[in-house]
């Protein structure tokens, strides 16, 4: 048999790791547009931070392919995929066959069409070329001041890296608040006050509308970018910018080839596309949110490797079903973490909400409940044993007979029924 | 592979698996040195929890599938070639905190001592007892073929 992989991240080392669990014959093909070996996006904040360095930045050992028998392709886009034909068209006209195919191709940055985005000074913060570009930049030119366009999970990223490296940031969200897909008002509140205590300027229900170039306005590509005009009218002054609004499914391949997409490629418990021995897994996949109760895109780290293995076993002949994702997320703003799990930020509907705040620690947990069970919780400040909550969410557990003492500080799993306790630490036949 | 089994209805709450824990992973491995000369103290990988008269001392469970191996973005968490067991490398973990996240136990702590680490129980690394049961007075926590 042989597995191509267009993708070489989270999804697909996934894949490869399972795939080569339960197959060792099948020859593997992983193909990236990008140059590098496998690295860690998530990790991208930190090395801009510098608090890394690039060697750090390997998601797994330098042998990985050759320790797993995969033949790598990198710097090499596809062009088409052939469903009928099984068979993917790289863009200089190498075709290779498959008999089954992953398509964890990821997700590809939203740039909003602004006036001046081709500025030098002008990045996005996806990609490690991105970061590597910034960091350049930086090196070769005086900034001082840098704007971050995008106050969710990628932009507070950026923006707490771009502090530690000791530039003075201002973040622009078109929402009325950061982090508004993620945290609820008071955590959010929360967040932006960190921000604003490290002189961070947070500018919400606003967005940039044209980039200057050094040199004036009307000016040609400079070295440089020199400042923005925001929506409002008003001007800023900055000499980088950054683009951390978030990501849209990179899908337009599975489109071409005819294969159903909604936001991203839907796909089933097994991470099967509506074409025949073709998967889909990570940023790129539509699947089952358990929480929601429907398909969506959940472009998270932890999804995307899980997905990947439960294709990768499938092609192996190993049907191990996905039970859901749950959206979830942490950041770290000036070393207070906050965590985001489930349905946690809701406002309307059948719910309930337990919340409790100490804001001179900055301690914040709201959990939301429906009926007797746990479907999101928020934390910030302390975020101990938080994996708890996820396994209540997860496991759909009647929290009904222990609902006040999920609320305390110490909460643990002796909060829980004993039954549910006995069971989470119990894995693979160990009785208690 | 062998797992630590734990039995609540043994556990007296003595704790003695945490004083273990920390000096089987202090640099001296003696209790005293462990306790009052090591700076920072190592923490202890193993928790007891404890509520009237239930108490169990509780580590990494050592999942099949683990989620923390699935949600971390460093690669530090692992499956220990030798061992079989889930561990953290510490030079590669960058402290986000994505495994305390997933960890249906909260078996994983922040050890905030120095660099941001997440820390958990290895099985005290191929030991043929792991400390915390090694030491367990009352064998409330066991080591065993399951």
């Amino acid at each position: 048999m042989r597995v191509v992989i267009i993708g070489n991240s989270a999804a697909a080392v996934g894949a490869v790791e399972s795939l080569r669990q339960h197959d060792q014959a099948s020859e593997i093909v992983a193909i990236s547009e990008e140059p590098h070996g496998i690295y860690s996006r998530p990790m991208l904040s930190y090395l801009l931070a510098g608090e890394i360095d690039r060697p750090h930045l390997a998601y797994r050992p330098a042998d990985f392919y050759s320790r797993h028998n995969v033949q790598p392709i990198l710097n090499a886009r596809v062009a088409s995929i052939d469903v009928a034909g099984h068979c993917v068209v790289t863009e200089s006209g190498q075709d290779y066959g498959y008999h089954k195919l992953l398509i964890a191709t990821g997700g590809a940055p939203i740039v909003p069409p602004v006036p001046g985005i081709d500025s030098a000074g002008v990045f996005s913060f996806t990609r490690l070329d991105d970061t590597l570009g910034m960091l350049r930049y930086l090196e070769g030119n005086p900034v001082e001041q840098v704007i971050v366009v995008g106050g969710g999970m990628i932009g507070v990223k950026a923006t707490d890296a771009l502090m530690k490296r000791g530039l003075r940031v201002t973040m622009v969200e078109l929402a009325p608040r950061i982090l508004s897909a993620a945290l609820d008002e008071t955590s959010s509140g929360l967040m932006a006050r960190l921000l604003s205590d490290a002189a961070v300027e947070v500018i919400t229900g606003g967005t940039v509308s044209a980039i200057h170039p050094e040199g004036g306005k009307g000016a040609a590509r400079g070295p440089s970018i020199a400042g923005v005009t925001l929506d409002s009218g008003r001007e800023l002054a900055c000499q980088m910018l950054v683009f951390g609004i978030g990501v849209r499914p990179n899908a337009a391949l599975a489109r071409e080839a005819g294969i159903a997409v909604n936001r991203g490629i839907v796909v089933d418990e097994y991470m099967r596309t509506s074409a025949p021995d073709v998967y889909a897994a990570g940023d790129v996949a539509e699947a089952y949110d358990l929480v929601v109760d429907m398909n969506r895109t959940v472009a998270i780290w932890p999804n995307a490797y899980r997905q990947g293995a439960i294709a990768g076993a499938r092609m192996a002949g190993v049907s191990r079903a996905d039970p859901g994702a749950i959206a979830m997320n942490t950041v770290e703003v000036c070393g207070v973490p906050a965590m985001s799990i489930g349905n946690a930020n809701v406002k309307d509907g059948p719910y309930e909400m337990m919340t409790e705040l100490d804001e001179r620690r900055v301690v914040y947990k709201r959990l939301t409940l429906e009926g007797d069970h746990l479907v999101g919780a928020i934390l910030v400040g302390n975020i101990s044993r938080a994996g708890i909550y996820t396994g209540l969410i997860r496991n759909k557990l009647d929290i009904s007979g222990c609902r006040k003492s999920l609320m305390t500080e110490h909460m643990s799993l002796l909060s829980l029924p004993t039954s549910y306790r006995k069971h989470i630490v119990s894995e693979a036949g160990i009785e208690v | 592979m062998k797992r630590i089994v734990i039995h609540e209805e043994h556990c007296i709450g003595c704790r003695l698996c945490e004083i273990h824990c920390v000096v089987q992973h202090s640099l001296s491995r003696d209790i005293i040195k462990a306790f009052k000369v090591e700076q920072p103290r190592v923490m202890p990988r193993v928790l007891v929890e404890e509520s009237g008269p239930v108490s169990f001392a509780l580590q990494c469970r050592q999942c099949l599938e683990p989620s923390c191996l699935e949600a971390c973005i460093s690669g530090a968490m692992h499956r220990d070639e030798k061992t079989g067991a889930v561990v953290c490398d510490e030079a590669r973990c960058v402290g986000c905190w994505m495994c305390i996240m997933v960890c249906p136990a909260g078996a994983i702590q922040q050890n905030l001592n120095g660099t941001r680490i997440a820390s958990k129980c290895d099985l005290c690394y191929g030991a043929e007892v792991p400390a915390c049961a090694a030491h367990c007075p009352n064998e409330a926590l066991t080591y065993e073929d399951v």
